[in-house]
């Protein structure tokens, strides 16, 4: 059961698996999440939400609630700004602004059943959950539509009457669920498909996921008698919520300071804002702090899933095995408001391959479910499910090994990507080299209903602004702050490239997390862009430091700044021996020596290398169950260079066993009526420790020459593999091609024809 | 106001007493009233492992116990682990083999594991995912988690000597 980091390229600190700055704090409870948050005479908020998937609000009355003894304030849409109000282009921003705010409370639709619709404050939390049986909402009941292929029909009930079909900028005269239409094309597709021998055409399904973070959504807020709005919470991004909240109250965002507390898992879905704006708006009313906190069915109900899609692929190859076409249409489920992945899905899909014909179209489209937010890799591992089952038909028909079938045609330096973009130096293919050299590969599964299957995936990751500064303390160690949210230990992983420039040791490094008055604007933790972007800030700001140390050394020395070297720790001078301080004297003379040193950088680099993994998956289907039993799992992803090897592995075992999860558990059970009938932990199953075997991991690093120590993003891609190569290793096992998820039990019994 | 209740009990070998109402929950009799807020919330319908204590070195899911139920036990949070000494080896090993990510399962692994290796100081893989099985974590697929647990017998087993 190994773990292998294949290192190309060695550093002192880069590359080393020091303890997490932040760890002790974890492992003794004292590290405080947003639910571990109170302040003096703090209220407690609880949010009424609709019990319908599709109903008209006629009226809200609350007086009942806010005479409940211990209800401090109600509030509902008529709280929210209108926001049409001095907006002076009502075009595309407001309505855009609209669905933002309608999220947050319903004004006069419920689109999902979940959706908020009031909010009360009240002493206790059992006083404003009682509270809530007391606000009377009148519904008028409509029909509701909660599956993609329903509601792109004609005459299937429409979510927004005032909805238009964006198809590349055309929008459209009718009302619509099909909120836009993307396409993207290389080549002559006809041409493509003569040119092949063999054509596999295959439509698949998805269903409905939760991200499933352990902790659920929180936000205090405080509305200070000076107009000053604080909001403590658990976020991926303190300055979207900053951004978000300030155009949802449409209130200046330099009057709103969000400090981020420690976070318990967001995977794409606390990007977006959902109890703070109630939080502030909620202290507005009351005068007190409010804090409110989701239960599990709530998360469920009201917060972002990932899309359910529906998906059609087809794909061509010669005798020889080279894929000539690819054509993919993909619908994807925005929720309640439009706003899909399905841009990202389709961008995805064919990543991996160097083909020449191509066209991809997508649809994103409305229903009455809670409106989709990002999910690791979003839309990626939706698509690349169809993409590399049909990948893996198309090997099987032309007797090809399926890793060689997708060597021959892997994208490298200079492929051009159906959607446009041309590869620089990537590593898809020496992710499948270090696939097939692995040992899992080379190894002999035995047995009846055993298969092993293989896929691959891609996620771009992103860049965006990051902000660090450093401060050199007397000692000779360095305080670092910067702005990202840390879910998995990327302080650790921002600090240690601070220390490699500055020849310190990760510990002589302390980060700290800001909140949004104390550091630079800095964008979400996702994308995979934190180590990348925000670890490019703290080596900028690091040799900031360098720089001005350079100059107080020079100062102090008398001599020319451009002649002062720093190599392992100490300063000197070109040409003279003698002269030499090390960082921590000097760290010690900078009060007396013309004042203290603090670095500082922002970023907003465009070079973040994309991501390639290929995963190695054995099952043993129990034929009488139907259940998939996961034998042995092999992740190899091209990591660039990894920072900290340990989390580097974790980012990609927990998204391959989210993966895992997608594949073979997770659905949202909806009634025709759009209600969700397995709101909780216990019937929502994620994968548990028995569950899973160990998750092999083979690092592979191939340099990012976007990144100065060649960083790629790793967050991401772990999820895209899973539920192909899962499907492929059922179809040796027993011969049945699954193309729904979940490949549950039953779904199983029912293509092997055994129920 | 409901009528409160005077509970009587110990928590990390100190005497405590709060009040509270019969609805109350452990869990928050512990985070809201005691501040003891290392004992995590995932779920509050016993599925997840987050609030996971011992209650006269029993595990629970402390949102399924109530806090009248406390009255005269004694109870071990997360915060009574590591001794003034410094950490606990499951807390050692947690660290050094990187097995949390956001942190939010991790008091519950941590509480579930040390209670495993106090009954059965060498557990095998297959055993440890079976006592594992209900904390749940979604940030880390449970390998480094196994892997520190079976660390932490090692390290527990060498201070034993
Ligand atoms: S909060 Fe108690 S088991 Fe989840
Ligand atoms: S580390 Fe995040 S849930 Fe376990």
């Amino acid at each position: 059961m190994a773990n292998k980091v294949l290192v190309r390229q060695e550093f002192k600190v880069v590359g080393t698996r020091p303890i997490r700055h932040d760890g002790t704090d974890k492992v003794t409870g004292r590290a405080l999440y947003g639910g571990d948050f109170s302040l003096p005479g703090m209220l407690y908020g609880k949010v009424l939400r609709s019990p319908h998937a599709h109903a008209r609000i006629l009226s809200i009355d609350t007086s009942a609630a806010e005479a409940l003894p211990g209800v401090r304030g109600v509030v509902t849409a008529k709280d929210l700004p209108r926001p049409e109000e001095g907006i002076a282009d009502v075009g595309e921003g407001a309505v855009n602004l609209r669905f933002l705010s309608d999220n947050i409370l319903a004004s006069n639709k419920a689109l999902y059943k979940g959706h908020a619709v009031a909010a009360v404050a009240a002493v206790d939390a059992h006083t404003a959950e009682a509270a809530l049986a007391l606000i009377k909402v009148d519904y008028q009941v409509l029909p509701a539509v909660v599956n993609v292929r329903e509601a792109m029909k004609e005459g299937a009930p429409i979510l927004h009457e005032s909805l238009r079909t964006d198809a590349q900028g055309q929008k459209g005269t009718t009302p619509t669920n099909i909120a836009s239409r993307i396409q993207f094309a290389k080549g002559t597709l006809e041409q493509g498909f003569a040119q092949a021998d063999v054509v596999v055409e295959r439509e698949f399904e998805t269903a409905t996921v939760h991200q499933g973070y352990i902790e659920p959504h929180n936000a205090t807020g405080l509305w200070s008698s000076d107009g000053q709005v604080t909001i403590w919470c658990s976020t991926q991004g303190a300055f979207t919520v900053r951004d978000l909240v300030s155009q949802i109250l449409r209130y200046p965002v330099s009057k709103i300071k969000v400090v981020p507390m420690e976070i318990g898992g967001g995977f794409g879905g606390k990007t977006v804002v959902y109890l703070e704006p109630l939080a502030a708006l909620l202290s507005r009313k009351t005068g007190k702090p409010v804090k409110l906190v989701m239960t599990r069915t709530e998360v469920f109900e009201g917060t972002g899933p990932t899309p359910a899609a529906s998906m059609k692929v087809k794909m061509g190859a010669t005798r020889e095995g080279k894929l000539t076409a690819a054509e993919a249409s993909f619908a994807f489920e925005a929720g309640a408001y439009p706003g899909s992945a399905v841009g990202a899905g389709c961008m995805c899909a064919f990543a991996p391959y160097d083909i020449e014909h191509g066209k991809i179209d997508g649809y994103d489209v409305v229903v009455n479910k809670p409106k989709a937010a990002a999910y690791r890799a979003p839309g990626a591992t939706q698509t690349g499910f169809a993409v590399e089952s049909v990948v893996d038909e198309l090997a099987e028909k032309l007797g090809l090994d399926p890793i060689a079938f997708r060597m021959k045609n892997s994208a490298r330096e200079g492929t051009r990507r159906i959607d446009g973009p041309i590869f620089g130096v990537i590593g898809a293919l020496d992710c499948l080299e270090a696939a097939r050299a692995s040992d899992h590969w080379s190894s002999r599964l035995e047995g009846p209903n055993r298969g092993r299957g293989v896929a691959s995936g891609f996620w771009f990751n992103i860049g965006l602004q990051s902000s660090c500064t450093i401060s050199v303390n007397a000692d000779g160690t360095v305080n670092l702050v910067e702005g990202s949210a840390d879910i998995g230990g990327t302080r650790a992983s921002i600090a240690m490239q601070a220390a490699e420039v500055l020849c310190l040791r990760a510990e002589e490094v302390k980060p700290t997390v800001a909140d949004t008055d104390s550091i630079g604007y800095t964008q979400v933790t996702g994308g995979s862009r934190t180590t990348f972007a925000t670890g490019w800030a703290a080596y900028e700001a690091a040799h900031d430091v360098l720089r001005q140390m350079k100059e107080r050394v020079a100062k102090i020395w008398e001599a020319n700044p451009a002649d002062v070297t720093y190599e392992e720790g100490v300063f000197g001078v070109k040409g003279d021996p003698k002269m030499q301080m090390a960082f921590r004297e000097l760290a010690g003379k900078l009060n007396h020596t013309g004042g203290p040193i603090v670095g500082r950088a922002t970023v907003d680099p465009k070079g973040q290398g994309g991501a390639f993994a290929t995963h190695i998956a054995d099952v043993e289907v129990d034929p009488e169950t139907g259940k998939v039993k996961v034998l042995r799992y092999t992740t190899v992803q091209d990591a660039g260079k990894a920072v900290h090897p340990s989390y580097v592995e974790g980012q990609m075992q927990g998204g391959a066993v989210q993966g895992i999860g997608w594949a073979l558990n997770e659905e949202y059970f909806m009634t025709p009526g759009g209600t969700m009938a397995n709101t909780s932990f216990l019937d929502y199953r994620m994968p548990t420790t028995l569950d899973l075997p160990m998750i092999e991991t083979v690092i592979v690093e191939v340099a990012n020459p976007g990144h100065p120590f060649g960083v790629r993003g790793v967050g991401e891609v772990p999820i895209v593999p899973p539920p192909a190569a899962l499907a492929n290793a059922i179809r040796r096992a027993v011969g049945v091609r699954m193309t729904r998820l979940p490949m549950s039990p039953g779904a199983i019994l029912k293509e092997m024809g055994t129920v | 106001m409901a009528t409160k209740h005077h509970v009587v009990t110990r928590v990390n070998g100190e005497e405590v007493e709060f009040l509270c109402e019969a609805r109350h929950s452990l869990l928050e009799a512990l985070r809201e009233t005691l501040g003891l807020t290392g004992t995590k919330e995932g779920c509050l319908d016993g599925n997840c492992g987050a609030c996971t204590v011992t209650l006269d070195g029993r595990l629970m899911d402390s949102c399924l116990v109530l806090a009248v139920e406390a009255h005269g036990r004694e109870i071990q949070t997360i915060e009574g682990v590591a001794s003034p000494q410094g950490l606990h080896p499951v807390q050692q090993a947690f660290l050094e083999e990187a097995a949390l990510q956001c942190g939010i399962c991790t008091p519950g692994f941590i509480v579930s594991a040390k209670a495993l290796l106090e009954r059965e100081p060498n557990p095998t893989e297959e055993r440890i995912r079976w006592w594992l099985a209900g904390n749940l974590c979604r940030c880390t697929g449970y390998d480094k988690i196994v892997r520190a647990v079976v660390d932490a017998a090692a390290r527990m087993a060498e201070v034993k000597g």
